[in-house]
């Protein structure tokens, strides 16, 4: 350095890549970029779901990719938490001689909040960073640019079908975790705990009620377009070959399982405050 | 003028003035150069010198910063979507890596443009494209295979035939021999040039391969620094007298323009 501060501290605030009122102003601002790229290019997605030409085929493939092959994953994942929630549930119910209630507090957990949630965040890990990895594979080799010189919209061909598959098939799924994970804490409940399969059954099905499920379900279609949004916008502006990639299959990931979060919060707040 | 009736002067492809940015370095700078309906230009200069950018801004990929680019005198430097797309079906393309569909076997890519843009239906796709596949001496048996099955060579034949299947009236080839040995690289300079002919369509060439240059271009351009710095008919760019023409045929390090490393 050619001359010395007393307070080198300060001075190096005072240098534009560490002010810190300028880095929050900076990140700020690369949010709001961020945000508002993300919002036009849903935006894209959905126009392109609005007018024709729609590609059925495609579509249906996405559901297939998206949701029938994620049902060994969602099932596994639901039956295991079902049990664990059970137990945990059966132990804190213990504390205050409240065993009984195990059974409904089960099937409200798993359908308002577990069975989306959970759905949805194997889905982000699965469906988000293999969009991410495909399309921004496709970036990476020019056969986007190809599909439009083909005369074909990309939005078209590749984001609408996808965020419609996910739209339809994460609820779809979220119905079978509830069922799975109900059933996980059944097997617990009568084999281990000495509940009557009977009466677990029938205590869960008076207690449910219709709003229980829709909210998920409702919960889980947001997920859905969140996880494929994700993974479609953060592959499609890949940049860097292989790294680029990687890259965005990493951002596809995180960025969809902190909205399923933060749009879960939102919208139970909405739930049950609205 | 009437611009909807080009008259025989009427140049098929032009950029007028065209300048690119990218990160606040130039790219292209007021970029002149038009094409004759039926010529085939090739393109050479060294790497990062903006060819690429310079056939991504004729085909409608990518927009420039200033200028204009004519199609047939009509300025199609910013079309709206609907009319873009309109304009892509009066080109081809043939990328540097192919750029075919994994997800896709060999005839659904040559015939994509057909079922997807066209409307066509699969069945009379499929033959469409196996006759497109059959120009480029691929046969039958090649159809079914997928992209990665192929090899380098067979990969350019099945992009070559996609490019040439709807009957384009203008080809772009991006790099088109670059990653092939020389014995392939020459059949696949044939398979242009034969296509080209038969079309009787505009071509636009990029390349930094002479011998593909020489063998595919009428006229030869060498873009350096952003603009032409020599144009001429392809059988006088060995007594071009441009320095970096020269430098570049002889492949000197020494010279006005500096390596790329």
């Amino acid at each position: 350095m050619g001359s010395r501060d007393d307070t080198p501290g300060l001075e190096s605030l005072r240098r534009p890549g560490v002010n810190p009122v300028r880095a929050i102003g900076r990140s700020s601002l690369g949010l709001l970029r961020v945000a508002g790229a993300v919002a036009l290019f849903a935006a894209r997605g959905v126009a392109a779901l609005a007018t024709p030409r729609w590609f059925l085929g495609q579509t249906v493939r996405q559901i297939l990719a998206i949701g029938y092959f994620s049902l060994p994953v969602v099932g596994l994942t639901a039956v295991f938490t079902g049990a664990a929630l059970a137990l945990n549930i059966y132990t804190g119910g213990g504390r205050f001689n409240a065993e009984q209630i195990m059974p409904q507090i089960v099937a409200l957990g798993i359908t308002r909040e577990l069975g989306p949630v959970l759905a949805a965040l194997m889905l982000a890990g699965r469906v988000s960073a293999a969009i991410a990895a495909e399309i921004g594979a496709m970036r990476a080799t020019e056969q986007i640019d190809a599909m439009q010189t083909l005369s074909t919209d990309p939005f078209r061909y590749l984001i609408a079908p996808r965020l419609t598959a996910a739209v339809i098939t994460l609820p779809l799924l979220t119905v079978v975790a509830d069922i799975i994970g109900i059933g996980g804490g059944w097997l617990v409940a009568t084999r281990t705990l000495g509940f009557s399969p009977v009466v677990y059954v029938r205590n869960t099905w008076t207690f449910i009620q219709d709003w229980d499920v829709e909210s998920g379900l409702i919960k889980a279609a947001v997920f859905g377009f969140i996880v494929a949004l994700m993974g479609c916008y953060h592959g499609f502006h890949a940049t860097g070959g292989a790294r680029g990639v990687g890259r965005a299959t990493t951002h596809a990931v995180v960025s969809a399982a902190i909205l399923i979060f933060a749009s879960d919060y939102l919208l139970t707040t909405l739930f049950t405050h609205g | 003028m009437n611009r909807n009736a080009p008259g025989p002067q009427t140049a098929k492809l032009e950029w007028r003035g065209i300048e690119k940015r990218f990160g606040g370095a130039p790219v292209l700078e007021r970029l002149d150069l038009a094409v004759a309906p039926g010529r085939s230009l090739v393109i050479i200069g060294g790497s990062g010198q903006g060819k690429s950018v310079t056939i991504k801004i004729a085909i409608g990929l990518m927009a420039p910063d200033a200028g204009q680019m004519l199609v047939d005198g009509e300025d199609v430097t910013r079309l709206k979507p609907a009319a873009r797309r309109g304009l892509f079906g009066r080109f081809g393309m043939l990328f540097q890596g192919a750029a075919l569909f994994d997800s896709l076997n060999v005839w659904e890519n040559v015939a994509f443009r057909l079922i997807n843009a066209d409307g066509v239906p699969r069945a009379a796709a499929r033959k469409r494209a196996l006759e497109a596949l059959g120009r480029v001496r691929l046969g039958a048996e090649a159809a079914d295979l997928y992209p990665n099955e192929l090899s380098g060579g067979m990969q350019k034949r099945v992009a070559l035939a996609r490019a040439v299947v709807a009957n384009p009236e203008i080809i772009m080839f991006d790099e088109p021999t670059t990653g092939l040995d020389p014995i392939t690289a020459d059949a696949i300079n044939q398979l242009i040039v034969e296509q080209v002919k038969e079309l009787g369509c505009t071509a636009v060439s990029i390349t930094h391969d002479l011998v593909s240059a020489r063998r595919i271009g009428d006229e030869i351009a060498m873009l350096q620094g952003g603009r032409i710095v020599w144009r001429g008919p392809a059988e006088d760019i060995d007594r071009s007298g441009d320095p970096y023409v020269e430098q570049f045929i002889h492949g000197r390090a020494e010279g006005p323009i500096s390596a790329a490393v």
